[in-house]
């Protein structure tokens, strides 16, 4: 159980997404969880064993290290690697729920002309309109929200993203104003502006589908009032052949039923 | 053997659960087991070592950090997740056992064996009640043992060999405390998605037993109408009419054995 776990489940998503979107998914998984596992775990890993304070005071490194850095880099970023891919896992749930309704019509015997079999249902690329629109872009709302807030809470825990390297502790039991030197700093300080441009761009990617989406449907309208306008009769002719129709069907199951038992 | 076999259990639950057991494996997958492993697992590497008292006596270091952890609060979420995820396993083994029964009987016994009517009901609703039993009990276990969910940087120590009362300080107490709290939101989540899933078995079956109540009167009362008619109208309609009701009577006896199957 990893991060290929994750994977698994926010691939299926690729399938029903964007070209953006599936660009992003891409650079979520090579850019920032693999950097994540392969490089900065390893930059991180003896974070605290190399964390030394200029004392031989017993408890002030450990109150230091939890001082300046109440959460690690490393866990913040496998946070928000986890907050930003889950809204993705609600378009996987509609899209499952779609796909459960159309075999129940199926069953029933509703949509024998669209769907060959049950495998046909479940192959099917089902098209971001309608809910499922809404569904998309609420998650990509969600994403944005999530990456800024973790941006934020960054920079407002570490005082910006670049790590000194020497920090003033005086903090109890420290007797006094103690020097600590953190381990690695200026290797972390890259390793945290790659993750944050990475995060920047993932942001930027939200940004644009959110954008391409909405572009979309105003452009989608804005094609159907057109027809409208440019064929207002053929549109009246056939409202008024279904009013028709209507009053057709409505009159005949009343003939049926106004029969005398 | 490792938390693949753990995944790999549940996926196979996931076919038999409501659509609220999922978004509650969605959650425990996600939020909590991938958490824990990515994460949470590696706040506590090195709990022991960079456990530390003010003091030199050998021994006291780890009488205290005995005393304090028990049982380590990283352990403690594993057998959490364990024993929270388990009780799903029964659902799996039940319908392996109607599985197995028609196999035996070589014939249809059930509409469906991952069907969840009849004794599968029983099955699904006390894996939820023993779910949510355990998630309440490890809750309530943490608080007692670690007198609340935060973890203090500084503990007072007496125990013998220490001296005299000496201070120890605590790893990483704020990250600990964070992903304590982490754990205790994802926790009441399971439990509420838990409740929500209970009430709405349990009311969706009540409902489908007065439906079914009210049909069988309608079907009553419409056979009374027919014999009435029988009555009024003569010799002639007779046969057919009795016989149809007769024969909804036994469509309704029918239907009834098929959708609740005693075992």
């Amino acid at each position: 159980m990893d991060w290929g776990t994750l994977h698994t489940f926010i691939g299926g998503v690729n399938k029903h997404s964007t070209s953006i979107g599936k660009v992003w998914i891409t650079v979520i998984f090579i850019f920032r969880v693999m950097i994540l596992v392969v490089a900065a775990q390893e930059v991180w890993g003896d974070e605290q064993e190399d964390f030394v304070c200029n004392t031989l005071q017993p408890g002030c490194k450990n109150v230091c290290y939890d001082h300046f850095f109440p959460v690690s880099h490393i866990r913040l970023w496998a946070l928000q690697l986890i907050f930003v891919s889950t809204p993705a896992m609600l378009v996987a749930m509609h899209v499952a729920y779609y796909r459960h309704e159309t075999a129940r019509k199926f069953r029933r015997g509703e949509k024998r002309n669209e769907f060959k079999d049950l495998e046909d249902i479940k192959k099917q690329k089902v098209r971001i309109e309608g809910s499922l629109w809404w569904t998309y872009t609420s998650s990509i709302f969600f994403r944005i929200i999530f990456e800024a807030s973790f941006m934020y809470v960054f920079y407002f825990l570490y005082n910006g993203y670049h790590l000194p390297w020497v920090l003033k502790c005086g903090i109890d039991p420290c007797p006094n104003l103690v020097d600590c030197f953190i381990s690695r700093p200026t290797e972390k300080t890259v390793f945290t502006i790659f993750m944050i441009s990475a995060s920047v761009i993932c942001m930027l990617l939200n940004v644009a589908e959110l954008c391409y989406l909405l572009l979309k449907v105003c452009f989608r309208r804005s094609k159907r009032t057109q027809t409208q306008r440019n064929h207002p009769n053929h549109a009246l002719k056939e409202s008024k052949q279904n009013e028709m129709n209507e009053l057709i069907s409505d009159s005949g199951q009343n003939a049926i039923t106004g029969f005398p038992s | 053997m490792s938390w693949i076999f753990l995944r790999d259990l549940l996926t196979g639950v996931n076919k038999y659960s409501t659509g609220i057991g999922r978004i509650w494996l969605a959650v425990v997958f996600i939020f909590r087991l991938l958490v824990y492993i990515v994460a949470a697992e590696h706040v506590w590497k090195d709990e022991q070592k960079e456990f530390e008292c003010n003091v030199k006596q050998p021994g006291c270091e780890n009488v205290c950090f005995d005393h304090f952890f028990p049982i380590s609060q990283v352990r403690l979420w594993a057998l959490q997740l364990i024993m929270v995820s388990t009780p799903s396993l029964l659902v799996v083994l039940h319908v392996a056992y109607r599985e197995g029964r028609e196999k035996r009987h070589r014939k249809k016994l059930y509409v469906s064996p991952a069907m969840m009517d009849g004794g599968l009901w029983y099955t699904y609703l006390i894996s939820l009640i023993v779910k949510t039993g355990f998630e309440i009990g490890f809750l309530v276990l943490f608080y007692k043992l670690y007198n609340g969910f935060s973890v203090p940087y500084l503990m007072k120590c007496a125990l013998k060999p220490c001296p005299n009362t000496v201070d120890c300080f605590i790893s990483k107490p704020t990250e600990k405390t964070i992903f304590i709290l982490f754990l205790v939101i994802t926790s009441c989540l399971c439990i509420v998605l838990n409740f929500i899933e209970l009430s709405f078995l349990v009311l969706k079956c009540l409902i489908t037993c007065c439906l079914q109540k009210y049909s069988k009167r309608l079907k009553s009362s419409a056979c009374e109408c027919h014999d009435l008619r029988y009555v009024e109208c003569g010799v002639i309609a007779a046969p057919p009419l009795l016989q149809n009701c007769r024969s909804d009577l036994a469509i309704g006896a029918s239907q009834r054995g098929e959708t609740k199957p005693l075992f």
